[in-house]
């Protein structure tokens, strides 16, 4: 066995052992955990270890958890979709119209704010849209409005716009780094070829980014579905998500078997839709070739 | 030109609510919310005699700081192995310790806590906390790393080892001083979102809170939110001052390495 690797090869997997240590032990094994303590029960304070189905019959029986699930997947959605239609321009911008050695500064300025207190940007979100806030007043100053609008604060839609907010850079830059891969001959030579610059974008350009496209749909699709700040501060009564139930059920209700399976049923249906996004994608670029 | 507009109001959006930050802190008003009324510094006074804010500002530099140095010595190792030789199932390990990057904090938070309190019965402590964002900085360090590691040329560390050193002393005496930039940049990188992160801390703190969590108390009642917009414009000030130095150092370490920069942290 041991003859089989060069002893530089051997020597790479010497320094890859620590951080690979270091993730099957801390996420790894607390993943394996939280599997298996979705299906224990929690018995007033002793956690009861037989192996039970009843949190994922809890689960499918309550409608509470269903609407929650499915509001947190479309909030999900609606966040991936502004985010990623948003930001395909910026990325576009940089990559093709920046001069390169001005790239790295638009990069930093797009990725400075993603940094800054987190906490304290949800908040703000607040102060803009909310009654008294930077937009009602404006508008009324403006006079466009006589009174206040309140869709954009306390329900849905503003945890959207925060959360669109905060993601913005994580879609921008796998798409930027996806556009910097073309060939830029490529275009010139779809160009030649008599298309004109639309369809050279659609044809050329767009189909050769779409791996960026599908990591950024990625990166911003799945860790939303784990905040609880910003519905918890933007959502109101009506705006609260699934995290916020796996939050209350582990600090609050003291209920971490059910947390747990609470927790596993969202990370599942993320993956499974990112995974069929994924194939979906797949196809369309087979299709096509 | 339409797109340079464009792009340019995009940023407007993104630094809309930092702008928001000072014009609170400095005004007089107690409540958050247009008009102001007049400047004052009184919040920021308010500020140097919080005992427990004095606290927890000690406990995250702390967590930060140990987040700094052990995500990026973790992040040292990978990003190294990330430019030697491959192995069967190399890509495989390096995408399973990238992973935290995509997993919702939340996932990480409440696995750390089950297996943390239910099944090791460990206080809750820093240390916990340490022990989580470490987990989640790791693959920023590497992302910045492999900027650095990447484009070294190996037949500068193999010179020194052709001319008698031993691996340890061409790794410090060659290959360190090169990456040096990068390795300070990650530092401050994981610094930074240590001391930012909430999510996670949040589940995992002990009996003292850190920063984020302290003001996440101190959101319920609005009397203390002017105090809270004079605590976040220092803290935009910081993360923005750290930032800017790790990318200089950032950029400074591809020159030292003779790569060309391709942009951005990741």
């Amino acid at each position: 066995m041991a003859t089989r690797f060069s002893s530089e090869q051997k020597r790479t997997m010497g320094l890859l052992t620590a951080p690979f240590t270091y993730a099957i032990l801390l996420l790894a094994v607390p993943l394996l955990a939280i599997v298996l303590f979705s299906f224990w029960t929690q018995d007033f304070m002793e956690v009861n270890t037989t192996f039970t189905l009843d949190n994922y019959r809890e689960i499918a029986e309550k409608p509470i958890y269903f609407s929650l699930l499915q509001r947190s997947l479309f909030v999900s959605f609606c966040v991936t979709l502004v985010t990623v239609v948003l930001a395909y321009p910026v990325a576009y911008f940089v990559s093709f119209k920046v001069q390169p050695s001005r790239k790295s500064l638009w990069l930093f300025l797009i990725t400075i704010p993603f940094w800054t207190s987190y906490l304290i940007r949800v908040f703000l979100w607040k102060v803009i849209l909310g009654y008294n806030g930077v937009i009602n007043s404006g508008l009324i100053n403006l006079g466009i409005i006589e009174e206040p609008l309140t869709f954009i604060l306390y329900n849905v839609n503003a945890v959207i716009i925060t959360l669109a907010h905060a993601f913005a850079p994580f879609a921008i830059l796998p798409i930027f780094v996806a556009l910097e891969k073309i060939d830029r001959s490529l275009l010139e030579a779809s160009q030649d070829l008599g298309e004109s610059k639309l369809m050279t974008f659609l044809r050329v350009t767009l189909p050769l980014s779409m791996p960026g496209l599908v990591a950024a749909v990625l990166i911003v699709f799945i860790p939303t579905i784990g905040d609880y700040v910003t519905p918890e501060l933007m959502g109101g009564a009506g705006g609260k998500l699934i995290a916020n139930m796996i939050q209350v059920q582990f600090l609050q209700l003291n209920n971490a078997p059910l947390g747990a399976a609470l927790a596993i049923v969202a990370m599942l249906s993320v993956t499974a839709i990112s995974l069929f996004f994924v194939f979906l994608n797949r196809r369309w670029l087979r299709g096509r070739s | 030109m339409k797109l340079r507009v464009y792009a340019i109001a995009y940023l407007i959006f993104l630094y809309a609510p930092i702008f928001l930050l000072p014009l609170f802190a400095f005004n007089q008003g107690t409540i958050i919310a247009f008009p102001l009324s007049g400047f004052t510094t009184e919040w920021f006074g308010e500020l140097a005699k919080t005992k427990a804010l004095h606290a927890a500002v000690q406990n995250s530099l702390f967590i930060a700081l140990m987040t700094a140095v052990f995500s990026t010595l973790l992040g040292m190792c990978a990003a190294r192995a990330g430019a030697m030789a491959n192995f069967p199932g190399k890509r495989g390990i390096m995408g399973f310790v990238m992973l935290p990057l995509v997993l919702p904090e939340i996932i990480v938070a409440v696995s750390l806590l089950v297996i943390l309190r239910q099944v090791l019965g460990v206080n809750l402590s820093n240390w916990t906390i340490i022990a989580a964002h470490v987990l989640i900085c790791t693959p920023f360090c590497i992302a910045i790393l492999n900027g650095a590691f990447q484009n070294l040329d190996p037949a500068m560390e193999e010179a020194a080892l052709d001319l008698g050193e031993s691996r340890w002393s061409a790794f410090r005496l060659v290959t360190l001083p090169l990456v040096m930039p990068g390795i300070i940049s990650s530092m401050l990188i994981a610094f930074t979102i240590s001391l930012d992160e909430f999510i996670i801390a949040f589940f995992l703190t002990g009996t003292n809170p850190t920063m984020p969590v302290y003001i996440w108390g101190l959101l319920r009642f609005p009397a203390s939110l002017p105090v809270v917009m004079a605590l976040g414009t220092l803290l935009v000030a910081l993360s923005i001052i750290l930032l800017t130095i790790a990318e200089i150092l950032r950029r400074r370490g591809i020159a030292k390495a003779g790569g060309t920069d391709k942009g951005g942290f990741l």
